[in-house]
């Protein structure tokens, strides 16, 4: 049986390529579903004659948004720069925190509290008070928001990761006499990939939330979760859906961008993790 | 000098078992000694506090004349444990080359003896793969592979060959003795089978569980090299005989 190699799977071939083409048929019915929604949607609004502001027909709204494409994407992308920083400082902060927690057990177990307890602070709450610190015209109180919704997921998940390390692994480092760092190295922060990348996936539609949750509470007018609200006060109603159209993309897009990451940072696990074996 | 001095050597675990009783055993260089004895008898549990990867309640073991914790800090000893113990995020080569890595060889002469070793445990071609698409056997292969990669003085092995059909085990078992051979290496060796113990070893070490004492240390006085010629000697079936008796007497003494 040595001699011949057999019996084993072979390589994903074809990277991105073939992820994006394979994903294509996955979204087929998600597609349908769209579509269908849109139908109904479209169909509804006319037959029942639904009034604007309860809820504008999808045609309405495309036309908002192609009327002020320009202005739209402004906002969105002032918003977009808000909720990057947000989410650079969150999971920055993050994930140095959990390394240092998951190096020092004792000050995690002191630390691990309040940071739960921190979680359960309702962020609406905290959004007026960030822009009570920082001028609100600016883009750092919506970064703060963002970066505090971003944190914990983030700190959580990396901890999980850093500290879930196969005892064996751990053994055999040990056998080569390597320092805490090289372990560190070599096989936590390895270990910690998928955990720290399913947290950023999440990280990365929080921190839109949070920029736009932020700007809600006065914010400058460059942005869309102000214009959102002041459309919606001026019974401008295509065009606050067109801004939460604008906002969805954007977020998705945030997404897709991180799970692109993953999966170029984790390629050595077999196409779907280990999970869904 | 003692390549491995075990001295009064017990191990009680946090839960109460106790997994080993005054354990007593020295290995000279070049020895080829294999422990062999009923499951749970504290085998891997020896080889481990030997490998200093945990303490003895009691007792002390040298190595190579210093303390067990001196010697693995000098990597002077490579394992292969039980399980293969790969790291899923390094392919097939780079996990042979780890040892290698960690002791800064240059890339080059790192690439060629992943190379030979890739050959030796015949597994040319998946150097590029990832543990996950390997079986267990090849997966234990990669970690026999990366134990001998840096040409370890002691080799410490438990149940290396295990996860292997009888052809690769008995072709392994002959490359295992030929490494023996040529590096001049002291070999501790874990097996449930007798035949494999006895026809690798200088010593078999038979022990008896509850708690894990060394109950025999039968000498293998077969000729060297070993090779087709011992599995037919008479007296290799003799000293198959002695090591299954003492096997069974230890079992014997197990009160439940
Ligand atoms: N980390 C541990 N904590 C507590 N008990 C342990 C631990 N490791 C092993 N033991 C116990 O010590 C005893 C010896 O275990 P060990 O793994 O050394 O056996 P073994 O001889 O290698 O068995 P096998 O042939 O099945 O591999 C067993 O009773 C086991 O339950
Ligand atoms: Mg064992």
């Amino acid at each position: 049986m040595s001699s011949a190699p057999v019996a084993v799977q072979p390589l994903p071939q074809g990277g991105v390529a073939r992820m994006v083409g394979r994903r294509a048929r996955d979204w087929i019915p998600a597609i349908l579903v769209l579509v269908l929604t849109l139908g109904v949607w479209q169909g509804g609004v006319k037959a029942f004659h639904v009034k604007r502001f309860l809820l504008p027909a999808p045609s309405a709204i495309w036309t908002a948004f192609t009327n002020n494409q320009h202005a739209l994407w402004r906002e969105g992308w002032f918003t977009f720069q808000e909720a990057l920083g947000g989410f650079a400082i969150g999971c920055g902060a993050a994930v140095l925190l959990a390394m240092v927690v998951a190096r020092w057990r004792p000050l995690g177990n002191a630390l691990m509290p309040y940071a739960i307890a921190a979680n359960a602070v309702p962020i609406i709450a905290f959004a007026p008070i960030t822009n009570a610190w920082f001028n609100p015209l600016t883009k750092s109180s919506k970064m703060a928001v963002a970066a505090v919704l971003c944190f914990f997921p983030v700190f959580v998940n990396v901890v999980r990761g850093l500290t879930s390390v196969k005892p064996q692994q751990l053994e055999l480092m040990r056998s080569y006499a390597v320092g805490q760092l090289a372990v560190f190295r070599l096989v936590r922060i390895p270990t910690s990939l998928p955990f720290l990348f399913t947290s950023l996936k999440v990280a990365s539609v929080l921190a839109m939330i949070g920029a736009i949750i932020g700007e809600y509470f006065g914010g400058s007018l460059d942005s869309l979760g102000a214009n959102i609200k002041q459309d919606a006060a001026l019974f401008q109603f295509e065009k606050a859906w067109a801004e939460i159209l604008v906002a969805c993309i954007l977020g998705i897009g945030f997404y897709l961008a991180v799970a692109l990451a993953e999966r170029l940072a984790t390629r050595w696990q077999p196409p779907g993790g280990f999970q869904s074996e | 000098m003692t390549v491995v001095a075990i001295n009064g050597v017990s191990k009680q675990f946090k839960g109460g078992t106790v997994a080993l009783r005054d354990i007593d055993l020295e290995i000279e260089p070049g020895e080829f000694v294999s422990l062999i004895g009923p499951s749970g008898c504290g085998k891997s549990t020896l080889l481990r506090i030997v490998g200093d990867l945990i303490q003895p309640s009691e007792g002390r073991v040298t190595v190579n004349g210093k303390p067990a914790r001196k010697a693995r800090e000098d990597h002077d000893y490579g394992i292969v444990f039980q399980d293969a113990v790969l790291y899923d995020w390094r392919t097939v080569s780079k996990n042979i080359a780890l040892p290698l890595e960690l002791a800064g060889t240059p890339r080059q002469e790192r690439q060629a003896k992943v190379e030979q070793m890739l050959e030796l445990v015949e597994l040319q071609g998946f150097g590029d793969h990832h543990p996950w698409q390997l079986s267990g056997g090849m997966q234990q292969r990669v970690s026999i592979a990366r134990a001998l990669s840096f040409d370890p003085a002691l080799l410490l092995m438990d149940e290396p060959f295990g996860a292997l059909d009888e052809m690769t085990r008995e072709r392994l078992n002959m490359e295992l003795l030929k490494i023996w051979a040529e590096t001049g290496s002291t070999i501790v060796f874990v097996t449930h089978s007798i035949s494999e113990a006895v026809f690798l070893s200088t010593r078999v070490a038979v022990m008896s569980a509850r708690p894990g004492r060394i109950s025999n240390v039968i000498p293998i006085d077969l000729p060297q090299p070993r090779g087709e010629a011992t599995r037919e000697d008479p007296h290799f079936f003799e000293l198959v005989t002695d090591v299954r008796e003492a096997l069974h007497g230890s079992h014997e003494q197990v009160p439940s």
